[in-house]
């Protein structure tokens, strides 16, 4: 049994505890000690002690929660040890500065992967396998109807509905941290070279990832621009802004949403969107399970999502999985 | 096949009745014959493609992926068809076949070949085909457009008129080659002269001010409150048509059987009650939605038409005629026709405005729901045209509503949609103005119930989002101004008072009319 030889490490409710270093990974409430994955406010939360977390990721808690004492900063693969237990952390792939959090203790490794992705995404570090004998990990798209296309993909289809609808803009409604930017990015490498206008909640975040020298292109704020100048023009908000009267002032947008969940039709139409994209920041389950092959642990802890289908896949390809059933994993805008 | 199944995406995510009526009338014009027309056909529902059921799409899927995997899929995606499509591997390359090519191979399956067939389609598809070609198949478009929308999508997509389109429609065949040719201008008007079809009903306005009427210039008649209905007879040909132009012969076959000269009537249909009365509305629905009727149902609802109106005496059109010169050509055939089965709706002399109130007021029987005052010039034209028809309602709350949502009920309805909100268009949208639980028996309940399953575009936790094409007549005690909902409006006692299948969800009660209601 691996788990008796990892007793220094727990998985409770409120996150992963470390009981001999008193730290938790990705804390649901202020304690002590955390070790924060990614900037997400499901996973970063302010008022903790003291915080081991990428430059990024201490940066972008800074910019949501102001100034937080206690930041540890650790680069990509640097290795630290508290209390007996050796931390390290490895790129997700997910937003920028998101990480996988390596603990080694007694010659076991348990990695926690956080949030993460294999698709492309020109704004942070791709992911990184990393061998371990338990591989916690998360399963927001764990069902086989989430096999997402490739992003670029999408973003060429939103662009030529664009040019195909005289007299209109496209809205695209993408979560304020991390989709925001690769959506721009994308729409940077899809050759959409002019500027892109953005929504208030979305400006700061932009500006963080460009002074991290994330390449985004001109960026001008929405306020201020007058509907005809918008004619033809993208457009990047926070999902809650699309139905708003915020987006009165657009001319006549084209409103698409750019999410995994788009995936389901039903889904989409709850939305209200009329395109729906579907770009993910979470892993889809083709992401998923070659993930798990390619890392082949000896055993698969999932901490929230649709746990049950990958459970019951690690069953059939012979990988022992338990499902952890971790509160406050928020998965609603992805 | 391709871009019928981009349409089904597009219509899916369009968002009101201009956006698909325009979506719709695109594609027809980008779409070449014969695959237009296979399209119209399934968006009109006039495709009948037997040997798929979704059964053997759930066998076919369950062959290719993991059961309990299938399962949570399903269960979290909540529609079969999407489910498989977005499961299904990709596995061969090759050409996908078109819509008609498809249509063609679908019509040409039988049960033992229809597995194989399908699987190699499926294969070669992308999940959007797959999608388009799984609802085509098992006959459940749900795109949230009727086969009305669509039709008003190829008038105007060839500049003709809706109301020849609804006529020509019951003569002519999909693929529609000969009515394309007409609409684009390349061929003549489909001669249909011989053919017993459907000719477009004339509608009534609702009466907003009776003070303000010349009543010397109008007739009045009882409304009844059966179901509107046309009877044909042409060359010997019969057919009962419903007023969305449904033909509903196989439902009320002795209505057909009766007919035995050449003629077009417009009329009431009844159930006959006890000592020369007429039979309430839910008598009547025992016998509607039904592909065939035996004899049992024949004998304890027997259904006669009340005649009001003659559009065609033999083969003579007598539409451009006056009201006074047709009703009187009427009175005199229906004098000739079975008495069992059909009778003419008289007239009402009442001089004034005062005496006209005291018969809507006081009618002789409970089925009577109000008054229709037609003008005496009147010619017979289809669809609602101002000045001409007015209905008086007796009983003026009660209005028509399309069902929106629908959400489990408590208790020992716990596994039925028991609790349906309803709206009022307001444009081309409808409004929520209440909500009902109450007001329909069991047998109904049972009814709304599978209707919700079967029509549900989304769901939100227990509460079901339906296409909007199912009409209830709501009573209400009084309806008074509101900030708590979006119409502005709130009923009190609101109760759901008849299931309205006969009637089209387009012509639903407006937010306006209700407002009118308020005291």
């Amino acid at each position: 049994m691996v788990a008796d030889r990892i007793g220094w490490l727990k998985a409770e409710p409120r996150g992963i505890y470390l009981p001999g270093a008193d730290a938790w990974v990705d804390p649901s409430q202020p304690v002590a000690r955390a070790i924060v994955t990614h900037g997400h406010s499901d996973h970063a939360r302010g008022g903790h002690g003291m915080v081991w977390a990428t430059a990024e990721t201490l940066a972008i808690t800074a910019a949501r929660y102001g100034p937080q004492p206690g930041g540890m900063r650790l680069a990509y693969g640097e290795k630290v040890e508290i209390e007996g237990v050796g931390v390290s952390l490895h790129p997700a792939g997910h937003v920028l500065g998101s990480a996988q959090v390596r603990l080694e203790r007694d010659g076991a490794v348990v990695v926690v992967s956080g949030d993460y992705k294999r698709a492309h995404d020109p704004t942070c570090a791709p992911f990184e396998v990393v061998p371990c004998d338990v591989f916690i990990t998360e399963a927001t798209f764990g069902l086989p109807v989430f096999v997402h296309p490739p992003a670029g993909a999408e973003i060429a289809r939103a662009l030529a509905r664009l040019r195909a609808s005289e007299g209109r803009c496209l809205l695209i409604g993408a979560y304020a941290l991390g989709k925001a930017q690769r959506v721009i990015a994308l729409l940077r490498e899809g050759g959409w070279e002019r500027p892109i206008y953005l929504h208030g909640a979305v400006e700061k975040l932009c500006a963080l990832y460009q002074a991290h020298g994330v390449e985004l292109g001109e960026l001008r704020p929405v306020a201020g621009v007058k509907a005809d100048a918008l004619v033809g023009e993208v457009v990047i908000a926070p999902p809650s802004a699309l139905q708003d009267r915020w987006s009165r002032r657009l001319p006549d947008p084209i409103t698409a949403m750019a999410s995994g969940w788009m995936m389901v039709r039903a889904r989409a139409r709850q939305r209200g969107v009329e395109l729906p994209l579907v770009i993910s920041d979470h892993a889809g389950w083709d992401e998923l399970t070659r993930t798990l092959l390619e890392v082949r642990p000896r055993e698969v802890w999932v901490t929230h999502g649709r746990d049950d289908a990958l459970v019951h896949w690690c069953g059939l390809h012979q990988m022992k999985a338990r499902a952890l059933h971790l509160v406050g994993r928020e998965d609603e805008d992805e | 096949m391709k871009g019928f199944a981009e349409l089904l995406d597009a219509l899916g995510f369009a968002s009101g009745r201009n956006a698909k009526l325009a979506l719709m009338a695109h594609w027809l014009g980008e779409t070449a014959d014969p695959d237009r027309g296979w399209g119209l056909a399934a968006l009109t529902g006039e495709l009948d493609l037997p040997a798929v059921k979704p059964a053997l799409v759930r066998a076919l899927i369950e062959a290719e992926v993991d059961p309990v995997l299938f399962r949570l899929s399903y269960d979290y995606v909540g529609d079969l068809a999407e489910t498989v499509a977005l499961l299904w591997p990709h596995r061969e390359e090759g050409e996908v076949p078109s819509l008609g090519e498809t249509v063609e191979v679908l019509q040409a399956l039988t049960r033992s070949s229809a597995p194989a067939v399908l699987r190699s389609m499926l294969s070669r598809m992308d999940s959007s085909q797959r999608y388009a070609l799984i609802k085509l198949a098992t006959g459940a478009l749900r795109v949230g457009a009727g086969a009305r929308l669509a039709r008003q999508a190829f008038a105007n997509r060839f500049g003709v008129d809706v109301e020849v389109v609804e006529e020509l429609w019951h003569g002519v065949a999909a693929p529609y080659a000969e009515l394309f040719a007409w609409g684009a201008g390349k061929g003549p008007r489909p001669d249909l002269e011989a053919k017993p079809l459907f000719r477009p009903f004339m509608l009534a306005h609702p009466l907003e001010a009776p003070e303000s009427l010349d009543l010397a210039a109008f007739s009045a008649e009882w409304k009844w409150d059966g179901i509107r209905a046309m009877a044909v007879c042409r060359s010997g040909e019969k057919r009962l048509y419903s007023r969305d132009g449904n033909d509903i012969s196989g439902s009320f076959p002795e209505i057909v059987a009766a007919l035995d000269q050449d003629l077009v009537l417009d009329g009431e249909l009844l159930v006959r009650g006890v000592d020369g009365t007429v039979g309430s509305f839910n008598a009547l629905q025992q016998r509607l939605g039904r592909k065939s009727v035996g004899a049992a149902l024949m004998r304890d609802y027997p259904v006669f038409l009340r005649a009001y109106d003659l559009l065609f005496d033999g083969s003579e059109d007598v539409r451009g005629l006056p009201l006074e010169v047709r009703r009187e050509r009427l009175q005199a055939i229906v004098a000739g026709l079975d008495a069992e089965r059909f009778d003419f709706s008289h007239g009402l002399q009442a001089e004034t405005l005062e005496a006209l109130a005291e018969l809507r007021g006081s009618p002789p029987d409970p089925a009577i729901e109000g008054l229709m005052l037609k003008r005496r010039t009147s010619a017979y034209v289809a669809g609602r045209k101002a000045g001409l028809w007015y209905k008086w309602k007796r009983d003026a709350r009660v209005a028509d509503c399309v069902l929106m949502y629908a959400q489990r009920g408590h208790g020992k309805r716990s596994s039925f949609y028991s609790d349906f909100t309803f709206g009022a268009w307001q444009g081309e949208t409808l409004l929520p103005v209440g909500k009902a639980y109450f007001g329909f028996t069991d047998a109904e309940l049972k009814w709304l119930d599978a209707w919700v399953r079967a029509h549900t575009t989304a769901r939100f936790g227990p509460v079901r989002e339906v296409e909007k094409a199912l009409v209830l007549e709501v009573a209400f005690d009084s309806i008074a101004t509101s900030k708590r909902h979006k119409s502005g409006l709130a009923m009190r006692f609101p109760r759901i008072s008849r299931i309205r299948q006969d009637k089209p969800a387009a012509e639903a009660d407006t937010v306006d009319m209700l407002r009118g209601m308020v005291i």
